[in-house]
C-alpha cells in the first residue's frame, strides 16, 4: 500500500483544466517531488490530497483512506504547511503548537512535552516565548511545519515551503527537510526550483498543465536527456571548424556552436570516459588556443525545458 | 522518537461533545489574544464612547421625544444597540484575516468539527462586544442615564441587544468568507450597517421620517431591536418588539450560520 495514490483527478475551473487526469503515488517513507512552473497544478493536487478542495473526478487515498468518503479520517493521517506559514501571530511558538495538540485531543502533559520536543528539533526553543509576529521567515516556516507534525502524520504535506524565503533561510529549511526524509516521514513536496527538488527529493513528478509528463529519480530525469555534455571555449572564431574537427572523435553526438557565441562548442559525451585532458590535447593539437572547458550533467532546467520547450521560473530560473 | 505513548491521538470521528470542545479552544484562541492588541482593543472601545459623548452633547439638547424624561433616556439604548452590532463586524475581518494568511487551510486540514472555527470565532466576538457593552455602559452611567425599569428588565435588554449582535455575527461569518481579502472585509461588514442602524427607530422617532421611509424604518428588524431594548431600560413593557427581536435573532442565526458553515467547508484561500 502506498502512502499515497490518486489516480485520474481532474478539476476544472471553467475552461482552466488545474487537474487534468492526474495519477501519482508515493511509496512510504519517501519523499516526493511534485515539481511545475506556476500555475501547474501544484497546488491544486495537495488541495484535492488534504481534503481542502473535491475534484471533479477521480480518486485518492491517503494511507489508505479514501479521501472522498472519509475525508475526516484523512485529516486525521496528514500534516499540511501550506504557501503561507499558517501560524497565529500573536501567540507565541510554544502556544501555537499546543493550540494544534489541544485540537488533537492531546492531554496537557502530552501537549506540553510534544510542543517542547518539536521546539527542540526545529531549533526554536530560544524563540518559544516570543509571539511568532517577530519571528523571522524562515521561523516561521519552521514552526508552521512543527505545527503539522504535532500528530505524526502519515504524510506530510509541504506546498512549496521555502517560496518567498532569504538563501540562508532555505538552506536551513533543506535541511528540515532532509532530516524528516531521513527519518521515514513520507514527504509530499511541491516546488518550482529545481534544485530544491533535486537536493531533497527521492523521486519526482513533473507535472503541467494538469498532468503529469515525467517521473523518475532526479537522474533517471537526466538520462532521459542525454547525460553528460562537454563545453569548449576557444580564443579566437576563426578556429572554430578545426576545433570542432579535432572534437568530433571524443563525443558521441551532433557538435552545437553556442548560439550565442562564435567561440563556444558543446556535445554530449559518454559519462566517466576521461574526455577532458584528451579535448584538451586534441584541441591543442590543432592550433586552437583553449581558454575553458567544462563538463556539464543537465541540471532539472533542461529537462524541464527539453520536456516542455520552456523554463521552469522564467525569471528565477535556479541553477545547480 | 517514540510518540505513541502520547495517544489517544485523535481520530476522524466527531461528536457534539467534540463539536464543543473544538469550538471553545477555537474561541481561547481568539480571546487570549485580544489583550496583545492593545491598539485594536482600545480603538475598538474608543468609539462607543466617543459614540456615547457625541450623540449626549450633539443632539441631546436639541431633540425632544415625548413620553422620556430626556433624550439621553431614548437615546442611550439605542447607541448600545448600534455599537454592539457594528462590533459584530470584528466577525468579518477576522476571518478573512486567517483566510489570508493561511490559518484557515490550516485549520480545514485538522480533524475538527466544521463547524468550530465560525462557532468559536463567533462566541469569542460575542464575549468583545461584552466587554465593549461595560466599558459603554459606564459612560453611560457617567453622563446621566438611569434604568427606569427593573434591574432584570435592563438585564433582559442587554441580552437582546448582545445577541442580536450575536446573529449578525453570522451573516459577518458570511461576508469575511465570501470576499477576497482583509480590505474588502473591512468594507463589506461595515457599510451596510450604517442604513440599517440608521433607518430605525434608534435615534429619532420614525414618524419624523418622510412618508417613504418611515414604513422602511418601522420595518427594519434593527427598529424592534431598538424599540424593545429601550422599553425594556425605561420600565416600559416591549410588547410585540420583544418578539419580533427574537424572531429575527433565530431567523438570522439559522440562517446565516448554515450559509457561513457552507461556504467554509469549501472556502479556498
Amino acid at each position: 500500500m502506498h502512502a499515497v495514490e490518486a489516480s485520474g483527478l481532474v478539476k476544472h475551473y471553467g475552461e482552466t483544466r488545474a487537474l487534468d487526469g492526474l495519477d501519482l503515488q508515493v511509496p512510504k517513507g519517501s519523499v516526493l517531488g511534485l515539481l511545475g512552473p506556476n500555475g501547474a497544478g501544484k497546488t491544486t493536487v495537495v488541495r484535492v490530497l488534504t481534503t481542502l478542495l473535491r475534484p471533479d473526478s477521480g480518486t485518492a487515498f491517503i494511507d489508505g483512506v479514501d479521501v472522498l468518503q472519509n475525508p475526516q479520517e484523512v485529516r486525521a493521517r496528514i500534516g499540511l504547511t501550506g504557501q503561507y506559514a499558517a501560524v497565529e501571530e500573536r501567540m507565541t511558538g510554544r502556544e501555537n503548537l499546543e493550540l494544534i495538540g489541544r485540537f488533537l485531543r492531546l492531554n496537557s502533559q502530552a501537549r506540553k512535552a510534544r510542543a517542547e520536543e518539536l521546539l527542540e528539533r526545529f531549533d526554536l526553543v530560544e524563540a518559544a516565548d516570543r509571539v511568532a509576529k517577530n519571528y523571522s521567515g524562515g521561523m516561521r516556516r519552521r514552526l508552521d511545519i512543527a505545527m503539522s507534525l504535532i500528530a505524526n502524520p502519515a504524510v506530510l504535506f509541504l506546498d512549496e515551503p521555502t517560496t518567498g524565503l532569504d538563501p540562508r533561510s532555505r538552506i536551513g529549511m533543506w535541511e528540515v527537510i532532509e532530516e524528516l526524509g531521513a527519518d521515514g516521514t513520507t514527504v509530499v513536496l511541491t516546488t518550482q526550483y529545481l534544485e530544491e527538488a533535486d537536493r531533497l527529493a527521492d523521486s519526482i513528478v513533473v507535472i503541467d498543465r494538469g498532468i503529469k509528463i515525467a517521473e523518475g529519480s532526479v537522474d533517471e530525469l537526466k538520462d532521459t536527456i542525454g547525460g553528460d555534455r562537454i563545453r569548449v571555449s576557444i580564443a579566437k572564431p576563426e578556429n572554430i571548424e578545426a576545433a570542432r574537427q579535432a572534437l568530433a572523435p571524443l563525443v558521441i553526438g551532433d557538435i552545437d556552436l553556442d548560439p550565442d557565441s562564435t567561440t563556444t562548442l558543446s556535445a554530449p559525451i559518454r559519462a566517466g570516459g576521461g574526455v577532458v585532458p584528451r579535448a584538451i590535447r586534441a584541441l591543442d593539437d590543432c592550433g586552437a588556443d583553449v581558454v575553458d572547458v567544462e563538463v556539464r550533467r543537465p541540471t532539472l532546467d533542461d529537462v524541464f525545458l527539453s520536456l516542455t520547450g520552456r523554463r521552469a521560473a522564467d525569471e528565477e530560473a535556479v541553477s545547480a | 522518537m517514540n510518540n505513541t505513548a502520547m495517544a489517544p491521538q485523535r481520530t476522524g470521528k466527531t461528536t457534539i461533545a467534540d463539536a464543543w470542545r473544538d469550538a471553545s479552544t477555537e474561541a481561547t484562541r481568539h480571546l487570549r489574544i485580544i489583550p496583545r492588541n492593545p491598539e485594536l482593543l482600545g480603538f475598538s472601545l474608543v468609539q462607543p464612547i466617543m459614540f456615547v459623548l457625541l450623540f449626549v452633547y450633539v443632539f441631546g439638547g436639541a431633540i425632544q421625544i415625548p413620553g422620556f424624561a430626556s433624550y439621553n433616556q431614548f437615546l442611550i439604548p439605542g447607541i448600545f444597540a448600534q455599537t454592539l452590532v457594528f462590533g459584530s463586524s470584528f466577525t468579518a475581518v477576522g476571518l478573512a484575516e486567517d483566510l489570508s494568511k493561511g490559518l484557515v487551510d490550516r485549520l480545514r486540514s485538522l480533524p475538527i468539527a466544521r463547524s468550530a472555527v465560525l462557532v468559536g470565532r463567533t462566541f469569542s466576538d460575542l464575549a468583545r462586544n461584552a466587554i465593549t457593552f461595560l466599558v459603554m455602559l459606564a459612560v453611560a452611567f457617567l453622563v446621566g442615564f438611569r434604568f427606569e425599569g427593573s434591574l432584570v428588565a435592563a438585564l433582559g435588554g442587554t441580552v437582546l441587544m448582545l445577541a442580536f449582535s450575536y446573529s449578525f455575527s453570522w451573516i459577518q461569518a458570511w461576508i469575511g468568507l465570501s470576499v477576497g481579502s482583509v480590505e474588502a472585509a473591512n468594507a463589506a461588514s461595515f457599510i451596510w450597517m450604517f442604513p440599517i442602524t440608521f433607518l430605525s427607530s434608534a435615534f429619532v422617532d420614525p414618524s419624523t421620517m418622510p412618508d417613504w421611509l418611515e414604513p422602511i424604518a418601522n420595518h427594519n428588524p434593527f427598529t424592534r431591536l431598538a424599540n424593545a431594548a429601550r422599553a425594556l431600560y425605561n420600565g416600559f413593557d416591549p410588547g410585540a418588539n420583544l418578539w419580533w427581536s427574537i424572531g429575527w435573532i433565530i431567523g438570522i442565526t439559522v440562517v446565516f450560520s448554515t450559509l457561513a458553515i457552507r461556504k467554509f467547508s469549501r472556502a479556498a484561500s
